[in-house]
């Protein structure tokens, strides 16, 4: 279950969570996965003008999360999956700790206090 | 549903949690006080969890150890500083695979009526110490191998 909302505010982790937030970026980062591409490339599957996709790739460069090289004219993008995994792992594993932990006291919880009314309920009747 | 807000601030030496719980605080204050309760919502459900010494007072030790079902064990330990409070819960966390490296732990319940909300703050000795306990997941067993990248857009835009 994912329920958790995160929350960084500054630094690289708070620039890859920024550049994550986006549904372009990510696709990007999706169609990065099989291969570099040029901006060209990428603007194809999107509805999104070349100026936008560069943009886009800024910001993503910024996080770290994709390199820029040159072959002839084109700019190709390259994923860098190194900071996601960090950042998706250096979290992930910290809140599903205590996310679980806390489903489970949620469960211990609502047990203990069914009990008690149920147990109050009986001293209700039986008096 | 209630969520898990967790709010980790690059550069910082500090972890902070927030989650509201729907009990009552004096109900949530013995699921952390007494120790039988908390064995029974400590860690992940994974986990077989034994808890060792828990002394609730200042100045107690406590120790619990998780077990997995390969048999690897995770053990914790530490002490309680002032008297345990609903207001404050105060204690040292040391993870026994990491020695040497404490955090000072803050538990507050603050009271919302029938409701709850548990406040966690952990200050580590560094940022690196900070980093270093996240990621080992407060157990090395916990780490998954986020190999492929679509795993990882996966968890992400689930997050987002």
């Amino acid at each position: 279950m994912e329920t958790a909302t995160i929350e960084i505010t500054e630094g690289q982790l708070d620039e890859v969570f920024g550049a994550l937030a986006d549904r372009t970026r990510r696709a990007i980062l999706a169609r990065l996965a099989e291969g570099e591409a040029s901006v060209n490339e990428l603007c194809a599957p999107f509805a999104v003008s070349q100026p936008a996709i560069s943009q886009h790739l800024k910001v993503l460069e910024r996080a770290g999360l994709i390199s820029r090289s040159r072959r002839g004219t084109a700019r190709l993008s390259h994923l860098e999956a190194e900071p996601l995994r960090e950042a998706v792992a250096w979290l992930g594993e910290y809140r599903e700790y205590w996310e679980e932990s806390y489903e489970r006291l949620d469960e211990l919880l609502g047990a203990i206090q069914e009990e008690r009314s149920a147990r109050t309920d009986q001293g209700r009747s039986s008096s | 549903m209630t969520e898990l807000k967790v709010t980790a601030e690059p550069e910082s030496h500090e972890v902070r949690t927030e989650r509201e719980i729907d009990a009552p605080r004096d109900l949530v204050f013995r699921a952390f006080k007494e120790p039988e309760l908390l064995a029974q919502w400590l860690g992940p459900r994974r986990y077989e969890m034994e808890i060792d010494t828990y002394e609730f007072r200042d100045g107690g030790r406590w120790r619990y150890i998780h077990k997995d079902d390969q048999g690897n064990t995770f053990g914790f330990h530490g002490v309680f500083h002032g008297d345990p409070s609903p207001n404050s819960m105060v204690q040292t966390f040391e993870f026994e695979g990491y020695p040497g490296h404490v955090s000072l732990d803050t538990v507050v319940l603050e009271d919302r009526g029938d409701k709850t909300l548990i406040r966690t703050g952990s200050v580590f000795q560094s940022v690196e110490d900070r980093d270093g306990m996240v990621q080992s997941g407060m157990a090395d067993g916990m780490r998954e191998g986020y190999d492929r990248l679509d795993e990882l857009t996966a968890k992400l835009v689930a997050n987002s």
